[in-house]
């Protein structure tokens, strides 16, 4: 099985250690998270971790179900690059009288699609929101100009056929769920979703 | 310090809707709601006014003084193997904590329900490196199935409530709660101890799917080799009867695994023995032979399989399991069952063909001659005058009939008293299985021993293990559980011999370990005992030993350079098993 990007989208409790626990499970089978982002999520008190790792598609399945046998974890779902939107941001920071004096700014935001958060005398600060691709090609546009800080975020990605957690957590709410919810990947597994 | 008995708390409760009391007593209320009679623990800084509340329940709650927190986790988690019930702990911040580590670990790997309750620093020192400060809950994350820290004694009795709920439920695991002193003393108004029964992020017990247990009956029904092999699972999930009734019915020949031992009686006719790489020889080069494999309640451990990739490759195979990160973890299934054994066996059992497979089993019990012949009869009656660890443990079975609760330490002892030993009741084998914690079985034992008193509680271990834990002897002697101590000394750390021996052209590193004289060691801590190394001994002083009025320790002198056969070399398949080290 080839080594491909994943996706893993975690909604859990708001609780404190909870990162750790889930990250150990990473760093327990030497695996790289390549980006991490923890934010809240569509339904009020639940959290929801986007992780970013370079796996078999093998490996990811069992991770899933190691994070999610987690108590403070309600579900997790892993997805290809494919399966899902995703975004990133970057902010870059230049010398504003070069950048003014010899690019045309105008057009190499549009042409980017950036934007200029800040512009101060002494240094300008852009921002591309966009996939690495993108972010990472207006590094180039800027280098000969003198970039003096790059930063970019982890990835935050949005499940193309995921219908959202609200139902979902009534459903985790209740003490005996109804039939039609009780998944079981094997019975699912042409579904998108991975299931509990 | 509040110091009202339940019953004048109950009374003041009627008087007022609530009550202001202290998170200490929190603790102790919360245990006696959970029916807790035994605690192991050991005191210390951080954790006195727990201490202090405890003077006052002492007749409520009864306190084991362990010598060491590594001996109270492992005697909790005894507790809990014959018992059934919850193992609590109490240790201290800092090191008291850091100590129970070994033990969480090993309670997680083998899904033993601990409940640990840790003292920590005032809540304002956290993270200054205070006097025995440890961040107690970053250290244990990856041993404990769930964790938490409290900081302000209002919240002591949901979180207690939520590690008993947790720790017993779904697939059993240890639990530690982390209390800051100032929550232990903090006064606050207690409305009562309200029992958890629903955790919205935790599922511990799904709902069964009834089409795999279809598919599975369906296959069992086609298959005319089917093989099951067994775990702790089904000692965990109370399933005893219903496996029985399953493998009854399907009359399939069945396996166990070492930490499922005693779930049926070692003698039972569908019974073939023991799984894994000083298992019996039949089970484990017949897991290659069969059509259809049904794992309960087991986890494909590397020491059942042996190699992956040579691994009942010929078989279709059907997984029960309540954790189903186990499902797919190391086996590929062709049915999961994902669910409470307790519900899907029966659920199984209507829908299986009453059967028998004699030629089948046959095979089993042809295997069973060969292992007799070229394993089994040397150990149980050996040419030489020095004792085998086999005959002792041949003639203890006599003595007790099997109805003593073995405990064992880690090593060769480990596995031959687990081949041999008789067991004609479940949770009679309570051993370090996933860790392989050396110094597990005396401390344990004493655990077991409160776990169920009714039952004689046999600490089999080695002289290397002994060493390890012997500080519990002091335990014993204050306390007075009735432990049988057994060790088998073969002046060796017999295990790493055996494999320098096998594997490393007997270089010989660092296993010869020299002993004191136990029984003078035991003597000092009041413990009656002997040593003995003749055959002639052999049956009056385990006999001595049994129905010595308290604990006693016998320590029988065996073979040095004896080796465990058979085995599965590591690196092989199952099939791959040898008898003898010529096979090597």
């Amino acid at each position: 099985m080839q080594k491909q990007e994943f996706t893993i989208t975690v909604y859990t409790e708001n609780q404190i250690g909870l990162l750790n626990r889930i990250a150990i499970l990473f760093s327990k089978r030497k695996i790289n998270i390549d980006s991490l982002n923890t934010s809240p999520s569509e339904v009020d008190s639940v959290h929801r971790f986007t992780i970013v790792i370079n796996e078999t598609e093998e490996v990811v399945r069992k991770l899933c179900r190691q994070i999610e046998k987690q108590v403070e974890v309600l579900k997790a779902y892993y997805n290809t690059n494919e399966e899902i939107i995703w975004q990133e941001l970057a902010l870059y920071k230049v010398p504003t009288e070069i950048i003014a004096e010899e690019v045309k700014v105008e057009r190499l935001l549009s042409q980017y699609g950036a934007k200029a958060v800040v512009i101060r005398k002494d240094y300008t600060v852009f921002e591309v929101s966009g996939q690495r691709d993108e972010t990472d090609a207006f590094i180039k546009v800027l280098e000969p100009y003198g970039l003096i800080e790059f930063v970019r975020s982890a990835r935050v990605a949005i499940i193309k056929a995921s219908d959202g957690f609200h139902k979902k957590l009534k459903e985790f709410e209740y003490r005996e769920p109804s039939e039609e919810v009780i998944e079981n990947e094997y019975l699912d597994k042409n579904e998108e979703v991975f299931t509990m | 310090m509040e110091t009202l008995t339940i019953k004048e708390e109950q009374k003041q409760t009627e008087a007022k809707a609530t009550k202001s009391i202290s998170g200490s007593v929190a603790v102790l209320d919360a245990l006696l709601n959970e029916n807790v009679k035994t605690i192991f623990g050991y005191p210390g800084g951080a954790i006195m006014p727990i201490y202090d509340a405890l003077y006052d329940y002492n007749d409520r709650l009864e306190h084991i003084l362990v010598r060491h927190e590594q001996g109270a986790i492992h005697a909790a988690q005894g507790f809990a193997r014959a018992s059934g019930k919850t193992g609590v702990v109490f240790a201290t911040s800092g090191p008291g904590a850091t100590n129970l580590v070994t033990g969480l670990a090993d309670a997680m790997i083998d899904s033993t329900p601990i409940v640990c309750i840790t003292g920590q620093v005032f809540a304002h020192l956290l993270g200054t490196d205070a006097f025995q400060e440890t961040d107690v809950i970053n250290i244990t994350t990856p041993v404990t199935k769930w964790n938490h820290q409290v900081t302000d004694a209002s919240e002591i009795p949901a979180a207690l409530a939520k590690a008993f709920y947790i720790a017993s439920s779904g697939r059993p695991g240890p639990v530690l709660i982390d209390i800051t002193k100032n929550a232990q003393l903090q006064l606050f108004e207690y409305e009562g101890y309200k029992k958890c029964e629903h955790i919205r992020s935790y599922r511990p017990k799904p709902i069964v799917r009834k089409e795999y247990i279809e598919e599975a009956a369906k296959l069992i029904n086609a298959a005319e080799r089917p093989f099951v092999i067994f775990g702790q699972g089904v000692i965990l999930g109370k399933a005893e009867k219903e496996f029985k009734a399953f493998i009854e019915k399907a009359g399939i020949p069945s396996a166990w695994t070492i930490m499922g031992m005693s779930a049926i009686p070692t003698d039972h006719p569908l019974g073939v023995g023991m799984l894994g790489m000083h298992g019996n020889y039949g089970p484990n080069l017949l897991t290659n032979e069969c059509d259809v494999l049904i794992a309960v309640g087991m986890r494909f451990d590397d020491r059942v399989t042996g190699r992956l990739d040579k691994y009942a490759k010929q078989a279709k195979i059907i997984h029960f399991d309540i954790d189903p990160a186990e499902i797919d973890k190391n086996v590929k299934t062709t049915v999961p069952v994902w669910g409470d054994c307790k519900e899907t066996l029966p659920m199984l059992t209507a829908l299986v063909e009453s059967k028998v497979y004699p030629q089948w089993l046959q095979k089993f019990h042809d295997c069973m001659e060969k292992e007799k012949a070229l394993c089994i009869q040397p150990e149980m009656n050996p040419e030489g005058d020095i004792l085998t660890m086999g005959e002792v443990i041949k003639t203890l079975n006599e003595l007790t009939q099997g109805n003593a609760i073995i405990v064992t330490d880690v090593g060769q002892h480990q596995m031959v008293a687990c081949r041999y030993a008789q067991m004609n009741q479940t949770k009679s084998n309570i051993t370090s299985g996933g860790l392989g914690t050396m110094g597990y079985a005396l401390p344990a034992a004493i655990g077991a021993a409160y776990g169920d008193p009714s039952r004689t509680t046999v600490a089999i271990i080695g002289d290397g293990g002994f060493q390890m834990t012997l500080q519990e002897l002091g335990t014993i002697m204050q306390f007075k559980p009735n432990v049988k101590i057994l060790i088998l000394n073969n002046q060796f750390l017999g295990m790493v011999r055996q494999w320098q021996q096998l594997f490393h052209e007997k270089r010989y590193s660092f296993v010869d370990i020299t002993s004191p004289d136990f029984v003078q060691v035991a003597k000092g801590y009041y413990i009656d005992g002997q040593r003995i190394s003749e055959r002639s001994e052999l049956k009056g002083a385990l006999k001595t030993m049994l129905d010595h009025e308290g604990s006693y320790l016998l320590e029988v002198m065996v073979g040095k350079e004896n080796n465990v056969f058979p085995m599965v070399p590591q690196g092989r398949g199952v099939a791959e098993i040898v008898l003898s080290k010529e096979e090597i």
